[in-house]
């Protein structure tokens, strides 16, 4: 992830529809601004702002939701302001207890059949692509699109491949997809215009447990080259043969 | 045990209730009934909470057998239903004798209608929800066969109707900027504007297509933005420049562009819109978008006291004895009582 701050940019809210506001650090992905987002979200979450329903962290921005017959967008703008100015959130620290996380992957085969496409989109022979790709530490920048699912980065430079022009219909759950120096774990077989590269046999969420979400921001996750038949192996264990250790 | 039985039912009925607030943080979107306002209705004319769980169909119904004397109500998209052959007035309340037959057919316009029970359908809760959200794999579509438990009911009239809407053929609907709607030039949101969409065939609870003559709607280097949170009313421009208007059930996030957002209060206008409606949008200043959520809001409020009673068919009379032995209280009193 890009290690200097961004500080061209200053952060500025929107409006998202009529019930909302995007607070955004960046309009690309950096790790100051990332940071910034996970922080800022935790604290308007703590700020308690009657009228605020719910806040979220994206990947460089905070969406917060709010019932605009109870609170006047400028009321809530200012207090977001005041917010904003209380400290350098860019310099904010990671959030507590991150894990490393080795996860068994499957690149390309009938299991991850873009690989070669991705591979070509990013200049890079197929054996260099796996290379790169189970090499890379790559951190949880965010949790969306679907239950528990990160958005993980940054890649190399390569990697930075437009998403499809059409949308696969579906990829499976635990299917790894690229796009933009970012990776995507899917959680529920989903739509995607993201390029599947490769298959885990991790299960991201699980609404029957009292964890119901696997991974969180700030987790770091490598994806380890294996082959078929370890997933198979894993079939049955929710961590897909995933080895944890914590960050400390 | 208070129960309904499931004998048909239509593929991708389930479940719903408000949704589950609270996970988006986790990637879980709210979800809940497509049309609220269906929901509420269905709450007024039972007198109960809208809260209490219903079950959804879409674009037709299927048959159901009450397993002991149940109240019910039958809002949204109005559909052919019949209670062991008799005709069944929709956007109204009905008794239900044990062992008795509803049959609920096709919808006649819109996409989603609803059978509420009195005291809800009482399956488990997930994440603080009995909402299924098929995209996030929580619970599942109900199949042919399914016994759905029916919570205890506090009681009340029937016999009730609310006014028909007319939400269930598309029309206009209204939009605010969104903080992408810059992406898209001028010139193309001019033309998306003078543009009227047809719904395409293939739309679920998370969002819809919507098929237009001419070209497609691409922003400014669409393919390559972050990935940013979607609300409900989302309109997401693909990167073939189709729009999909993005439901309750959507992911909470996508790195599509979005061109603009419905209100909320045209959201149940649009998800009722049928297959092949036509559909058309006008940006509205946020004042206007604010005093049309108050006016949603206020006839939440009043939907009890616009509950009327049924006038009925004399050849339908053994309806109305239905319904007076099992609350004991007629429609007109239930209607003195207001609120």
């Amino acid at each position: 992830m890009t290690a200097e701050p961004p500080h061209f940019f200053s952060p500025v809210i929107r409006p998202a529809g009529l019930t909302g506001v995007l607070v955004s650090f960046g309009d690309i992905l950096s790790e100051p601004a990332n940071r910034a987002a996970l922080a800022f979200s935790a604290a308007v979450a703590r700020a308690g702002i009657d009228g605020v329903e719910e806040c979220a962290p994206s990947l460089v921005s905070v969406f917060v939701q709010f019932d605009p017959l109870h609170l006047d967008l400028e009321v809530l703008v200012a207090r977001l302001t005041a917010l904003l100015e209380d400290q350098d959130w860019y310099a904010a620290p990671m959030p507590e207890g991150r894990r490393f996380i080795r996860v068994p992957t499957v690149y390309g085969t009938d299991l991850a059949p873009q690989l070669a496409e991705a591979a070509a989109a990013a200049g890079l022979s197929v054996d260099a692509a796996i290379a790169q790709l189970s090499d890379a530490r790559v951190r949880v920048q965010t949790i969306g699109f679907a239950p528990g699912q990160p958005y993980l980065g940054l890649l190399p430079e390569a990697w930075d491949i437009p998403r499809q022009t059409a949308l696969t219909k579906a990829v499976p759950e635990g299917a790894l997809v690229v796009a933009i120096r970012q990776l995507v774990l899917f959680s529920v077989a989903n739509p995607t215009g993201w390029r599947h590269v490769g298959q885990t046999a991790l299960r991201l969420f699980r609404p029957d447990s009292d964890t119901p979400f696997f991974l969180r921001p700030g987790d770091e996750v490598q994806f380890v080259q294996a082959s078929p038949d370890v997933l198979t192996q894993h079939a049955d264990d929710p961590d897909g043969g995933a080895v944890i250790e914590a960050i400390r | 045990m208070r129960a309904l039985v499931v004998h048909r039912i239509a593929p991708g009925a389930t479940v719903q209730d408000r949704g589950r607030a609270g996970y988006r943080a986790f990637g879980v979107s709210q979800g809940g009934a497509a049309d609220p306002l269906a929901l509420a209705e269905g709450a007024a004319l039972l007198g109960q909470s809208p809260d209490l769980a219903v079950l959804e169909l879409p674009g037709s119904g299927g048959v159901f057998e009450a397993t002991a004397p149940l109240r019910i109500a039958l809002t949204g998209a109005p559909m052919r239903a019949t209670l062991d052959g008799a005709v069944l007035v929709w956007n109204a309340s009905h008794a239900v004798p044990e062992g008795a037959r509803i049959d609920i057919g096709g919808a006649v316009t819109g996409s989603y209608g609803y059978l509420h029970v009195g005291g809800g359908i009482d399956t488990d809760r997930r994440l603080g929800s009995r909402s299924a959200h098929l995209a996030a794999g929580i619970a599942a579509a109900v199949p042919a066969g399914a016994v759905l438990p029916v919570g205890a009911d506090t009681g009340g009239a029937v016999g009730l109707c609310l006014p028909q809407d007319n939400r269930f053929d598309g029309g206009i609907l209204r939009l605010v900027e969104s903080f992408q709607t810059g992406l898209f030039d001028r010139e193309t949101r001019d033309r998306f504007i003078a543009t009227s969409f047809s719904r395409d065939a293939r739309a679920n609870r998370m969002g819809m297509r919507l098929n237009s003559e001419g070209g497609g709607f691409a922003a400014r280097g669409g393919l390559n933005i972050l990935s940013e949170s979607i609300l409900p009313g989302d309109i997401q421009i693909t990167g073939d420049g189709t729009p999909y208007l993005l439901l309750r059930e959507s992911q909470t996030t996508g790195g599509y562009p979005r061109i603009a957002t419905v209100i909320p209060a045209d959201l149940p206008r649009a998800v009722q819109t049928p297959s092949g409606g036509r559909v058309q949008f006008r940006f509205v200043a946020r004042q206007e978008a604010l005093e049309a959520e108050m006016r949603l809001r206020a006839h939440l409020k009043v939907l009890p006291k616009l509950c009327t009673p049924l006038v009925r068919d004399p050849m339908q009379m053994r309806d109305l004895l239905g319904y007076q032995l099992i609350s004991g209280v007629t429609a007109g009193g239930a209607f003195e009582e207001g609120e």
